[in-house]
């Protein structure tokens, strides 16, 4: 089993980080004592049943939740109790966000949906639409730019997703099951879409999926139970 | 960012057109009443000043009888031609004084007939109500001495008893006596009371006293003060005056009223423009009520678009710019109902005063006031709804369905 270089800083460190809610005997261990590590540049399925803190901890990566004890460390630094302001400016940064309902503003059109990000971030209209256009382009919407997400498929939608999470070049994608509401061949495009990004672009992936065949494209599969790490394959490439 | 939430601002309206014309009606509206009833009472006020003024500056009215509450008028006695004679005589500071007195009749001529205030008085009538001759000529002093049936005419008269035709020379039968029309008085148009000025006979005195009125009271006088007179020392020599010519006793109240025409002036401005603000005031509660509208909507799609907060603090969103972005909204929203509203109000002005026949008086003040007012209405009933839209959290946000 190849050891990921101890040596350098992993991008993300989770040191028995747990999330409770609710407080006493109502209380629930979403997360409990969690220790993970995810290098920059994986591809990582997270499985698991249902309920068993695989959402919990995506939204503690994705900085949208802060864990109640332990130490997350993004590159190095600890930012498990940010305030809400430096989160969003982590979030804005550093995340990708993609989400099982799309999750895309309605009557919007696809090229100002991947713009969003960006206007956050204070660009220029001008180099906005730029970006924005390009992000489109790399997720094979080209020509697709002037559409609403009524006026899409469901998988163009999540490529619209893609394309927006994609945009400030973040260093890890977030994707909370990405492919939950599409049928298996879109399915299948989206998959190869993101091994694409991983592998072209070398942006860290990490995508919760309930199924083996979509878990079967990443290079590591963490499965949660009970809000613990129950298994951690690596698996080398698929092919 | 403010542009940029403006630009954002203006996507959401636009997004939901119909829902955003419903949220900004209440402003609308109350911009838009605020606006018309502040210009048309405006107008109103400023017509009423120019008409009271155009009845003659410098007048003094003067009539027998006290008004006022527990006070009999009816029995005090009426002037005769010797009061007028004797102010005419004594008064300092005058230009004429006019006795006046006045009866309804019917007009015949041919088969034309109509009912007139008739009034019997002298050529001062002329200069204290500013009356200008259109065609013919006033009356002659043998006239009005010998009290001879001769009457100059008002247009409106004139226009629905003679037509086209020539009404000089004509006899006219008023109230039964054949008078001979000797001159037409040039148009004056509406009173600001909604009666028509031109709609008048007048007769020498004399000639009403005998021919019509059957006794020899005079209603009331005229009195025209020279220009730059103090018109108050005018008004207490009148008072002096008659007291003394009346018998009425020292420490008795006079039975006859003088009125200053400036105070009569300043009174109706004065009330006018108190209606005014009363009818500004209610307006304004309307703007009021509206922005409570505006809220009420800004909450519901604060909860409808849950989701899209959700997104938007997800990408990087922080609460300030969210916040700022349905502030924004707010605000953009409010200033559009205020254009629209004084847009609309102006258009109601402008119609409701063409038909009362009073100027337009477009106040600028008024219009940025009101304009203001509703983009503080959006800020004020914004910033609720556009702080609970930044606090949400974003998780929540996002399972929202
Ligand atoms: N906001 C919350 N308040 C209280 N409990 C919560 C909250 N969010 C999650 N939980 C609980 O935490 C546990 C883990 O939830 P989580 O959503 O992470 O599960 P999951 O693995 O994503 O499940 P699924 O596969 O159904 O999406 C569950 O028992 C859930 O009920
Ligand atoms: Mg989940």
């Amino acid at each position: 089993m190849p050891d990921q270089g101890t040596a350098a800083t992993p991008l993300i460190e989770f040191q028995s980080l747990s999330r409770v809610f609710g407080a006493g005997a109502a209380a629930v261990r979403a997360l409990d004592a969690v220790d993970m590590r995810i290098d920059e540049g994986e591809f990582i399925a997270i499985m698991g049943p249902s309920g068993s803190g695989k959402s919990t901890a995506m939204n503690i990566l994705g900085c949208l939740d802060t864990p109640s004890s332990g130490a997350y460390r993004f590159k190095g630094v600890e930012i498990g109790r940010l305030d809400p302001a430096r989160r969003a400016l982590l979030r804005r940064r550093f995340i990708g966000f993609v989400f099982q309902g799309f999750n895309l503003l309605p009557r919007t059109s696809a090229v100002e949906n991947v713009e969003l990000p960006l206007i956050y971030r204070g660009a220029p209209q001008a180099e906005r639409r730029e970006l924005a256009m390009q992000a489109l382009a790399r997720v094979g919407l080209k020509g697709r730019e002037r559409h609403t997400p009524a006026e899409l498929s469901g998988g163009q939608q999540q490529r619209v997703a893609i394309a927006r999470a994609i945009v400030t070049e973040p260093a890890v994608l977030l994707a909370d099951e990405p492919t939950g509401n599409l049928d298996t061949s879109m399915s299948r495009e989206i998959m190869d879409l993101l091994v694409a990004l991983n592998r072209g672009q070398g942006i860290t992936v990490v995508m919760v999926t309930h199924e083996p065949d979509m878990a079967a494209y990443a290079e590591r599969v963490i499965r949660f139970i009970d809000g613990r790490i129950a298994t951690d394959e690596h698996r080398g490439r698929a092919a | 960012m403010v542009w940029e939430s403006v630009r954002l601002a203006l996507q959401a309206i636009r997004r939901n057109t119909l829902r955003s014309f419903l949220t900004v009606l209440g402003i609308i509206i109350g911009v838009a009443a605020v606006i018309a009833m502040v210009t048309i009472g405006n107008g109103t006020t400023a017509k009423i000043t120019s008409d009271l003024a155009k009845l003659g500056s410098n007048l003094l009215f003067v009539s027998p009888g006290q008004f006022g509450p527990g006070r009999a008028s009816a029995d005090a006695k009426a002037f005769n031609e010797r009061d007028i004679e004797a102010m005419r005589a004594q008064l300092r500071s005058v230009r004429a004084v006019a006795p006046v007195s006045q009866k309804s009749v019917t007009l015949v001529y041919g088969t034309e007939s109509r009912n007139t205030v008739v009034t019997g008085t002298d050529n001062d009538f002329f200069i204290t109500q500013d009356w200008v001759l259109a065609a013919g000529r006033s009356f002659l002093d043998g006239e009005l001495r010998a009290g001879r049936a001769a009457c100059v005419i008002g247009q409106t008269v004139r226009d629905r008893l003679f037509g086209p035709a020539e009404a000089i020379g004509q006899n006219l039968r008023v109230h039964n006596v054949s008078c001979e029309v000797i001159g037409i008085l040039e148009a004056k148009g509406q009173s600001s009371f909604g009666t028509d000025m031109d709609d008048t006979v007048l007769m020498p005195l004399r000639a009403f006293h005998r021919r019509i009125a059957g006794n020899m009271d005079i209603d009331r006088a005229y009195v025209s003060a020279v220009d730059g007179a103090d018109t108050s020392r005018v008004q207490a020599d009148i008072e002096r005056l008659l007291r003394e010519r009346r018998n009425i006793f020292p420490g008795r109240e006079d039975d006859f009223v003088v009125r200053d025409m400036r105070q009569i002036v300043q009174t109706a401005a004065g009330t006018a423009a108190m209606l005014t603000g009363l009818l500004g005031a209610v307006a304004a509660v309307s703007l009021l009520v509206g922005g409570i509208g505006i809220m009420n909507i800004m909450l519901v799609s604060v909860t409808e678009r849950t989701r899209e907060i959700g997104i938007r603090l997800a990408v990087g969103a922080q609460e300030e710019q969210v916040l700022l972005q349905f502030l924004v909204e707010a605000v953009v929203l409010s200033l559009f109902g205020g254009l629209i509203g004084v847009l609309l109000g102006l258009g109601i002005a402008a119609a409701v005063t063409t038909a009362l026949g009073v100027p337009l008086p477009v106040d600028p003040t008024i219009i940025l006031v009101a304009f203001g007012f509703s983009g503080l209405v959006g800020i004020v009933f914004g910033f609720f709804p556009a702080r609970r839209a930044a606090r949400l959290d974003p998780i929540e946000a996002l399972r929202h369905e």
